[in-house]
């Protein structure tokens, strides 16, 4: 009697993880679907014009910004960043540059637009101009900086806060992001310890995302995970989140790009 | 790598920064645990009931966010972890499943964006297979589909079941006290679910009638 218990028990799984497949294969092929249209390239098109107007205060465009490639140079750009500017004497991510560029060259207050909501104002141009920068090193592959000291710090840093448990639900990044083959409910988890796994998720964002049908940077994929984490709210352009993204980024080195993406 | 209990001054990482910064001939070896420290402690502010003392780490926390921790530190841990499980006021382990269910099904709570004080889910289907209707359930924790059943609690009231209900209990309440570095949030012990919502769970858990026995 037990055994035919256990034997229907296990006839049970397999018939549940079957659906549970099925279903992964029909959002898989969703997503394909879309893909062939994603709607980032709205985002990219309106980011393009913007990285090209005169606008703020100084009425100046974007077009000298240096994203560490040199002034104006867009292509190639985004999968070498985070990395470590002179002239700020920071190690910054695609959106903390953008924030400087668009103080020095337009004379935008960098620290109210880190204070606006995410989609409002500047914000909502941001993630424009996120996905025109990222969609410019479409196909080409992470190739992290890891010469300057301080690149290689805000790596080890970076590698400590993705381990660092604490809140009310013990949780850390690597709670969810830390090993193969993983999901919440039928979410897949990338494996962000990983190359292949940090390729498919550092290397996925900016990504258009269909269930709430905005355009999200890393910046605000880190902040939702640190809600659902129950920590309290990371700062735009925080130096916590750039370290995240060096050391989720280092250990992409070698991915290829696909962001702008397509994601549930 | 561990991280200190404490946070460290203000001033100390920047200081070795700095010098790294400015390009010293002879390299200073950098403390990244302090590093990362303090720019934990400065790169998040309060949102809603999100307040900034969640960053502080309990002992189990902070051992748990290293690598490879001493079997000693763990079971230390799961020594204390184990003490603070409190069984239920009323001797009562057992409530309604169909409420469990609900509570199974239900990821809210203790976000920032979650109004204070608003009873949390159990979050139970975002990690764990429960019953067969529901295809939609997670894998960080192991299937507890059939979970009475397997364990041969036909009678959940039975004597001869109070081993396997007061360590389900316990589990629910702390899981750290049988595992020291359980990805499960400790229910019961970090106040997330009241004794009423652990007693429905456990229903759903090990009621003959519940769906995850079905």
């Amino acid at each position: 009697m037990k055994r035919h218990l256990v034997l229907l028990a296990a006839g049970a799984l397999i018939g549940a993880s079957a659906a549970a497949q099925s279903s992964a294969d029909e959002i898989a092929k969703y997503r394909a679907m879309l893909a062939d249209g994603n709607p980032a390239d709205l985002w990219e098109a309106k980011g393009e014009a913007l990285w090209k107007q005169a606008r703020g205060p100084k009425n100046a465009s974007l077009q000298q910004c240096d994203l560490g490639r040199g002034p104006g140079v867009v292509k190639g750009a985004f999968v070498g960043l985070p990395r470590w500017f002179a002239d700020t004497q920071r190690v910054q991510d695609l959106e903390s540059r953008l924030l400087t560029c668009m103080q020095t060259l337009q004379g935008f207050d960098a620290a109210e637009i880190a204070k606006t909501p995410f989609g409002r104002g500047e914000q909502a141009n941001i993630e424009s101009l996120v996905a025109y920068v990222s969609a410019e090193s479409r196909g080409m592959k992470f190739a992290l900086p890891q010469a300057h000291p301080a690149e290689r710090t805000m790596y080890e840093a970076g590698k400590r806060i993705f381990f660092y448990r604490a809140g009310p639900y013990d949780f850390a990044c690597a709670t969810c992001h830390s090993q193969e083959g993983k999901r919440i409910r039928l979410q897949d988890l990338p494996d962000l310890t990983q190359a292949k796994g940090a390729g498919a998720g550092f290397g996925a964002w900016p990504a258009y995302r269909v269930s709430s049908g905005e355009l999200w940077g890393m910046q605000r994929r880190l902040n939702d995970c640190y809600r659902q984490q129950r920590f309290p709210y990371p700062g735009y352009a925080s130096d916590a989140t750039i370290a995240l993204g060096v050391y989720m980024g280092v250990t992409a080195q070698g991915a290829e790009s696909i962001a702008p993406a397509l994601k549930r | 790598m561990t991280f200190t209990s404490r946070w460290i001054a203000p001033g100390a990482a920047l200081l070795v920064v700095g010098a790294v910064a400015a390009g010293c001939a002879t390299a200073p070896t950098v403390d990244y645990d302090k590093v990362a420290l303090e720019m934990i402690k400065g790169s998040f502010r309060e949102q809603g009931q999100a307040k900034v003392d969640r960053l502080q780490q309990d002992e189990a926390q902070r051992i748990c966010s290293g690598p490879a921790p001493a079997a000693a530190d763990l079971k230390r841990i799961e020594t204390a972890e184990l003490a603070t499980i409190k069984p239920p006021a009323s001797g009562r382990y057992l409530g309604d499943w169909r409420e469990g269910e609900k509570l199974a099904q239900n990821g809210r709570g203790m976000t920032w964006t979650d109004p204070a004080g608003a009873p949390a889910g159990g979050n139970c289907y975002n990690c764990h297979q429960m019953s067969k209707a529901e295809i939609s359930f997670g894998t960080i924790g192991p299937s507890l589909y059939h979970y009475g059943k397997l364990r041969g609690v036909k009678d959940p009231a039975d004597p001869a079941a109070a081993p396997i209900v007061q360590y389900t209990w316990g589990k629910i309440w702390n899981a750290k006290a049988y595992s020291a570095c359980s990805e499960m949030p400790r229910f019961g012990h970090a106040k997330v679910l009241s004794e009423q919502q652990i007693q429905d769970l456990m229903a759903l858990l090990l009621d003959p009638k519940s769906p995850v026995n079905q």
